[in-house]
């Protein structure tokens, strides 16, 4: 009863808020709670159940109907294993990269151990039948947009990061004028010229796969977001750090490789997963190019299937709920982690 | 020689300087050399070309026989419209949410932490289908419009409201709202030297309200208070009358805006939490009343926080207008790819994108630095 009146209704102002909150929520909660779960079609049903409830109740009948497509796109249907390990083995990676306890070189050997691991269960080769990328799809190619393009990204982050901090000047203003430019447009403009000018660079002749082009492409433009994360780290470093590598003698890459990256990458760590965090959602404009990543996969799960496409919306919204799953439990994690790191520094 | 630190800087320049001139001229003698092969030729020429496809939306008159030049003129004045809208009214949104976010009231601290939590962990191109499929159908059709107060109706071809009939007054009353902004202006350095001089306070917030919002009221009196609004109605199989919005404007407008203001809301509550307690209670023990304390003491040093964020808001905001593409409003993004995949001069549209974008972000950049070393901490 205090804590109602303290927190609900301590002024008249405050009184007014609460009821046109209340108001709003008995307004819009119970038709919404009806249609999403109580009047809902659930499980493995034929459409025409849906189609007797149409309008009042959602159909979570299509997640199941199309769940295999949505997940794994048009990769061969008795293979489909290997992507959904691949998909345990590229979350794990995540989840592995979370604990302190493995932030140290180790963590270079899974990753590298992962990737591999997650390339060969994809592609196929050494005992396995080879799939094209053309054929993958699903939530695995997102998370390998987002995965390997943040691995990938990471080391020319790191040079570009020490080269806008260089002295020399040539060295400095490529880097500054790559990572301005690339943070001054859009991802989409990016994912055009990969997808159409990648292949007049090459020498006559030469194929891209689209997949690829489109991974160069994620990694060209997050490298220098990563790249503007670490150089944040590396001016926390104190200047003392520096003149201390430089008075024990050490060369210029020893003395970033052993005194200055380490300090700075930690002092780096959430602004880079609050880059993975927009990378993860970004990965989802590859729609506009027509690579079946997991959004795409789910667009045409239904947009394909005259019975089903009517049922856009209940697919749309299980493709919503995946990708906030994983963005708001990396977000909660980047959040505890930025108050975990700073009592760290204020003791 | 070789151990002189200058010598090897100057020659791990070079090399890199090299290195960037041969990769450059490898990837130009190649994209030579495909062009060729595929008989395109380089160069602008084709924007004086007849385009050939019509575009919905457009803020200068613009038909298929009119030239590339003039569609990518009409698909940026498209984005910029809608990335000034969408950013004025991400603010608004944003920071009304990141106050409720700090709010006393209980319920509408977690209504607007959840409004958060949920609109930035999913990305905008989800968020965008879903608000297009709203409008193209789960809202009624056209003839069956949904009313609101008989001055705006919501159909699956978007929103159409009441619009006042044209009248030169209304160009006096906008000519009276510049003039009172800028007598403001003056009027408040003359209170400020009075202030000064006498150390006696003019007030202020009445002669605002009345040079802002007085001037233009008093014009368009004078001009002969035009009350005729051009009421949309319904007119064979459509609505006739009023503005329209298409449903690809409002999806898009409404998904850059709500998906903006969860982050602005974030730096909004995150400038006003800087602002040290202290700072209130002594404005306090001054004497200053509520509005003095915000205007003076909070607003001042919380801005200082909250400008360099929010201009990466701006820039994000504009920059995610491109998604317009994947539900077609025709920003530049889809002029450009109509027009190369029309023309096949795929090299001179990306480039034509790219340095827009370019020039927008230095351009929003800039103002805003101008703006921030105005309000920025300066000290001695």
């Amino acid at each position: 009863m205090q804590w109602i009146k303290r927190n609900l209704f301590s002024s008249p102002f405050n009184t007014v808020l609460t009821l046109l909150c209340l108001g709003l929520l008995i307004w819009v909660v119970p038709p919404v709670v009806d249609w999403l779960f109580l009047k809902a079609v659930w499980g493995d049903q034929p459409v025409a159940a849906c189609n007797a409830v149409r309008g009042e109740g959602a159909c979570w009948a299509v997640v199941w109907a199309k769940f295999r497509f949505m997940m794994f796109g048009t990769y061969p249907f008795e293979e489909q294993w290997r992507p959904a390990i691949v998909i345990f083995i590229l979350v794990g990676l995540l989840v592995v990269s979370a604990f302190k306890y493995f932030w140290n070189r180790s963590l270079i050997a899974i990753w590298t151990v992962g990737i591999l691991l997650a390339y060969w269960l994809m592609a196929g080769g050494l005992g396995l039948s080879s799939i094209r990328t053309g054929q993958w799809g699903g939530l695995p190619v997102t998370l390998i947009l987002a995965i390997f393009g943040i691995a990938f990204a990471f080391p020319l982050g790191i040079l570009l990061a020490l080269g806008r901090r260089s002295e020399l000047p040539i060295i400095k203003s490529i880097s500054v004028i790559y990572i301005e430019v690339v943070r001054g447009v859009p991802l989409i403009t990016v994912l055009f010229m990969a997808s159409v000018m990648l292949a007049l660079f090459l020498p006559v002749g030469w194929q891209i796969d689209q997949l690829l082009r489109a991974q160069v492409a994620i990694i060209l433009f997050v490298a220098a977001y990563l790249a503007e994360a670490v150089r944040g780290g590396m001016q926390a470093v104190p200047r003392g750090q520096y003149e201390a590598a430089e008075a024990l003698g050490l060369p210029y890459w020893k003395s970033v490789g052993l005194v200055i990256l380490p300090q700075a990458l930690k002092i780096s760590i959430p602004p880079i997963v609050n880059s993975f965090i927009s990378l993860f959602k970004d990965t989802s404009l590859v729609v506009i190019i027509a690579i079946y990543d997991f959004a795409y996969a789910v667009k045409k799960s239904v947009e394909t299937d005259f019975e089903w496409k009517k049922y856009f919306i209940e697919a749309l919204l299980f493709s919503i709920l995946v990708y906030w799953i994983f963005c708001f439990a990396m977000s909660k994690y980047s959040q505890w982690l930025e108050k975990d790191l700073a009592r760290g520094h204020t003791r | 020689m070789f151990g002189s630190e200058k010598i090897r800087g100057i020659f791990w320049q070079v090399l890199l300087l090299a290195a960037v001139v041969a990769g450059g001229w490898y990837l130009f003698s190649n994209t030579q050399a495909n062009l060729a092969r595929s008989n395109i030729q380089v160069g602008f020429d084709f924007l004086d070309r007849e385009a050939g496809f019509e575009i919905a939306e457009s803020w200068i008159s613009f038909d298929a026989s009119n030239s590339y030049g003039r569609a990518f003129l009409v698909g940026i004045g498209n984005t910029l419209y809608v990335a000034l809208i969408g950013i004025v009214l991400a603010t608004i949104l944003g920071t009304i949410v990141g106050i409720a976010r700090l709010s006393e009231n209980w319920l509408v601290r977690k209504l607007a932490s959840t409004y958060v939590e949920v609109m930035r962990n999913v990305p905008l191109l989800l968020q965008l289908f879903a608000w297009y499929v709203f409008f193209t159908e789960l809202l009624p059709g056209v003839r069956q419009s949904i009313n609101i107060g008989g001055l705006a109706f919501l159909s699956q071809r978007g929103m159409r409201f009441a619009w006042p009939v044209d009248h030169p007054a209304y160009d006096y009353a906008g000519i009276a709202f510049l003039a009172g902004i800028i007598a403001f202006f003056f009027y408040r350095s003359y209170a400020n030297k009075r202030q000064q001089e006498t150390g006696r306070q003019l007030p202020l917030a009445l002669p605002a309200l009345g040079l802002i919002l007085g001037l233009p009221v008093i014009a368009w009196l004078v001009g002969g208070a035009p009350t005729d609004l051009d009421i949309p109605k319904m007119a064979g199989f459509g609505m006739r009358g009023g503005k329209n919005m298409s449903p690809e404007f409002t999806a898009l407008l409404l998904g850059l805006t709500t998906y903006t203001a969860a982050f602005i809301a974030e730096v909004v509550r995150g400038g006003i939490l800087a602002v040290d307690r202290g700072q209130t209670e002594a404005a306090e023990a001054l004497g200053l009343n509520s509005g003095q304390r915000l205007r003076l003491v909070t607003l001042p040093q919380a801005l200082r926080v909250i400008i360099p964020p929010m201009t990466s808001q701006y820039l994000n905001l504009t920059k995610n207008s491109s998604l317009a593409v994947a539900i077609g409003y025709p920003d530049l993004v889809s002029v450009a790819n109509t027009s190369m995949n029309q023309t096949g001069q795929a090299i001179e549209a990306i480039a034509i994108l790219m340095a827009v974008y370019l020039f927008i972000s230095l351009l929003i950049a800039l103002l805003m630095n101008f703006y921030n070393s105005r309000v920025r901490l300066i000290e001695r």
